[in-house]
């Protein structure tokens, strides 16, 4: 199972720190959030880039998630 | 980067591709195109800085013989509130048009209120006096911590704080909050034998590009449109625009221009639309080119911001809690750095227990733009202070407090993931033993040194590679070159190709002739511009392959390919590339390349720069006396670049920390709107910045490269003040440190 590890911010959502999900897919993954956490609004997660190991993404869709894999979203980071 | 590998260019010092044309004048810049039949466009801007527009009477300005087209925000089709990402920082459509040209609202002075486009510029600035706007004048809100204020005017009625833990239920300033954290940090600050907290205050800041913004433009009857402009990101200066003006992508083609210095500043668009709008209503071509002055008073500069930081520490100098509040200027529309503010203030220190919280708040000040590592320099700035006040206190030296507790591989960033390996540890060793750090100091002179962290990003990248019958090429990159990009297209596509770096011709294409490219922005263009560069050269190394493959009648897995030449395994035969290219129309036509990537695994930068600063105690006037900046690189393609962008970074912060701001007087009203009196360092005032080059390769490209081009401006605003306060005895906690503020210190001292 992949370890999903929310920040603050989606904390107020989800009201845990941390959950594991089935391996899959970045979609897979934030399907199974969604489901789980019915007051997890879509676009404030959608929005959000992702870190899978370490790599920032910033468009996921179909990106591997493992069976240890770790999970963030993280705040988008522009630049100047 | 896998394995280690033997470069024959990256890393060279070669010759400039732009070099040339730069220096003869024949590069064109924004304000460089001319069209036949082209006229002129001026815009009205607001003389308040916050005011309720009760009229617009444009009846005297149509009727100017020489008057054009008029455009005002009404002529934009209906544009509603929608999150856009076009550029650096997400915004709101609705935002921007308003930006653009104000709707029923002035929200700072300068704001743009309506365009004329006329036969000749001054006829154009003649008529904009023509118009006659009716105001209701408001009192304008010109500093974070006020307009944070229960009681402080409310720039947007509509405008309900995001991210608190019930929903807002009356109108604010602060359009968003944030909280970051990790541990417990009250627990952490009961462990410490010394807590040491401050405020600090940065000013509004601008990123001082030489070149003023600048677009010429033409709408056809057709409905295709042509926009030429000075901007970091084409691709993004026509979603924005196109979104406006509801226009197909397809019927809009961007150019950028050669351009003069961006720094983030130009991602964004101001002119482009409104000189759209005037040529569609004039059927004329339309050039539109900012004064200094208005470059100053409405574009967007960097956020002034306003911090609390308290830290703890034990003796032996272990960090034992973090926390922040910073607070961020967005100006008049939401939108500042404040989320990277908040991810960076702490990162380069591996510490148990953080908390962070960051407020997004309007204020009647152009809204900001991007600034080389948006939030970064402000953040870091506070922290970076409070941690040498610590070292101080508790008798350690600096580096070595930092080493304590320097961010490494596996340290759990309070934004997220755990960091892969990083070049902190080895840019403070450098220090240490840096010339700078073992000399001595004077009288009245004092040395600050402070570490600085950015994210680099990766994000969409198209590049073509074009070959030609002699075996030269061309590379159509879709990144607007501010800072070397064309020479490290042009490395990288040698090194992979194996062909000598003269054979290699890098452009800048426009949005009609490569596939998307991000802005150039976040430090991105080297790392995934280079990585789709990268990718294209193989693509043109396979199907040269399977050229010669097809001349000799063998696999391409029979070939093999070493320095530009084409080996056929089975037997002695080669090939060069300008051998396969020379008889390409016989095996299957000429030969291009691409590759269309969206780059993942930016390598974070981490940076130390150290400053000796003298003081003149008689006036407050500060001269940096010495200056180095260590900065870890990855991978230094081209190394005169990369020194300069350390050095420019460094330059732009000492700026920051010793002379810049914006000064508004009590009615909003910038008043020193010019680089006579916003004064930017000269290279006469700076010692040469010295440069180390560090390179712990990033495992995510193939070259190792990290970005470089913004990590540089974090840490000088700490080292400078802090040089200052050792200087003078005084903390300095409010920037710039300039002369009757260095001074007002050491008298307060006294």
């Amino acid at each position: 199972m992949a370890t999903v590890i929310f920040s603050s911010e989606l904390q107020r959502y989800t009201g845990e720190e941390k959950t594991t999900v089935g391996a899959g897919t970045y979609r897979d993954v934030v399907a199974a959030l969604l489901d789980r956490y019915q007051g997890l609004p879509a676009d404030e997660i959608q929005k959000m880039a992702v870190a899978i190991d370490g790599e920032i993404i910033h468009d996921p869709l179909l990106e591997t998630v493992g069976e240890d894999s770790e999970v963030h979203f993280l705040f988008r980071i522009s630049g100047g | 980067m896998s394995e280690a590998r033997e470069f024959k260019y990256i890393g060279q010092r070669t010759i400039r591709p732009d070099g040339y044309d730069k220096v003869t004048g024949r590069a064109n810049y924004g304000a460089d195109l001319s069209l036949p039949g082209m006229i002129w466009g001026k815009i009205l801007r607001s003389p308040h800085a916050h005011a309720n527009i009760k009229n617009i009477d444009l009846s005297k300005a149509q009727a100017h013989p020489d008057v054009l087209a008029i455009a005002t925000y009404q002529d934009f089709p209906h544009v509603q509130s929608e999150a856009f990402q076009a550029g650096e920082v997400p915004t709101d459509i609705i935002d921007l048009a308003r930006n653009v040209l104000a709707d029923d609202k002035v929200l700072y002075h300068g704001h743009a209120i309506a365009a004329i486009a006329a036969r000749s510029e001054s006829a154009a600035q003649d008529a904009l006096s023509l118009i006659e706007v009716e105001y209701e004048v408001l009192p304008p809100v010109m500093d974070v911590a006020d307009a944070m204020k229960p009681e402080a005017a409310v720039l947007h009625n509509n405008m309900f704080t995001q991210g608190l833990a019930e929903p807002a239920d009356k109108a604010s300033n602060i359009a968003s909050r944030m909280e970051l954290k990790k541990g417990d940090v009250a627990a952490g600050f009961a462990l410490a034998d010394l807590v040491v907290e401050r405020d600090f205050y940065t000013p509004t800041v601008h990123q001082g590009y030489i070149e003023p913004h600048a677009t010429t433009v033409r709408f056809e009857e057709n409905g295709q449109a042509m926009v030429w402009c000075s901007t970091q990101g084409h691709f993004d200066v026509r979603a924005s625009t196109a979104k406006l003006l509801n226009m197909p992508l397809g019927k809009l083609k961007v150019v950028a221009s050669e351009i003069g210095g961006g720094f983030g500043g130009k991602t964004t668009v101001y002119l482009e639309p409104v000189a759209l709008i005037l040529s569609r209503k004039s059927g004329k071509p339309v050039k539109m080119v900012m004064t200094r002055d208005e470059v100053f008073r409405a574009s967007g500069p960097g956020s002034a911001t306003r911090s609390h930081v308290k830290i703890g520490a034990m003796k032996d100098g272990t960090i034992t809690a973090m926390q922040a509040s910073l607070c961020f200027e967005a100006g008049a529309f939401k939108g500042s750095p404040m989320g990277p503010g908040c991810m960076t203030v702490f990162t380069p220190y591996d510490v148990e227990n953080m908390y962070i919280e960051g407020y997004d708040v309007v204020v009647n000040k152009p809204k900001v733009a991007a600034y080389r590592a948006p939030g970064a320099p402000q953040a870091e700035f506070a922290a970076e202070m409070v941690i040498n006040e610590i070292a101080s206190k508790l008798g350690i030296d600096p580096i070595e407090l930092r080493l304590r507790n320097a961010a490494k591989e596996g340290t759990q960033t309070v934004y997220g993931p755990k960091l892969k390996r990083v070049g902190l540890v080895e840019c403070l060793e450098a220090a240490k033993n840096s010339p700078q750090y073992q000399s001595a100091l004077k009288a009245n002179q004092g040395r600050g040194l402070a570490a600085g962290f950015w994210f680099n990003i990766g994000g969409l990248s198209s590049v073509t590679i074009n070959m030609n019958p002699d075996g030269s090429g061309t590379i159509l990159e879709g990144s607007p070159d501010i800072g070397g990009s064309r020479a490290s297209m042009q490395m990288m596509a040698a090194e992979e190709l194996g062909i000598p770096i003269d054979q290699l011709k890098p452009l800048v294409a426009d949005t009609e002739h490569v596939a998307y490219n991000a802005t150039t922005g976040g430090s991105r263009t080297t790392f995934a511009t280079g990585m789709a560069v990268i990718e294209a050269a193989q693509d043109v190394v396979r199907q040269l392959k399977e050229r010669a493959a097809a001349v000799w009648n063998i696999t391409a897995e029979q070939v093999d390919w070493a320095d530009g030449v084409a080996i056929n395994t089975t037997g002695d035969d080669r090939l060069t590339v300008a051998e396969i290219c020379k008889d390409a129309e016989k095996t299957g036509g000429q030969i291009a390349g691409t590759g269309n990537i969206n780059a993942r695994g930016a390598g974070p930068s981490f940076a130390v720069h150290l400053c000796d600063v003298e003081v003149d105690p008689d006036t407050g006037k500060v001269d940096v006396i010495r200056y180095t900046a260590i900065q870890d690189a990855g991978k230094a393609i081209h190394p005169s670049y990369v020194e300069g962008q350390y050095q420019g970074g460094a330059a732009q912060g000492i700026g920051w920390a010793l002379n810049e701001e914006y000064i508004y007087n009590k009615d909003g009203i910038m008043e020193n709107a010019g680089f006579l009196d916003y004064r930017i360092p000269l290279a006469s005032d700076l010692p040469m910045i010295e440069t180390v080059i560090i390179e712990i390769p990033n495992s995510f490209h193939p070259f190792g490269v990290r970005g470089v081009g913004e990590t540089g401006i974090v840490p000088p605003l700490a080292a400078v003040a802090t040089a200052v306060s050792e200087a003078i005895g005084v903390v300095m906690t409010d920037l710039p440190c300039s002369p009757p503020r260095v001074l007002a210190a050491i008298h307060g001292k006294s």
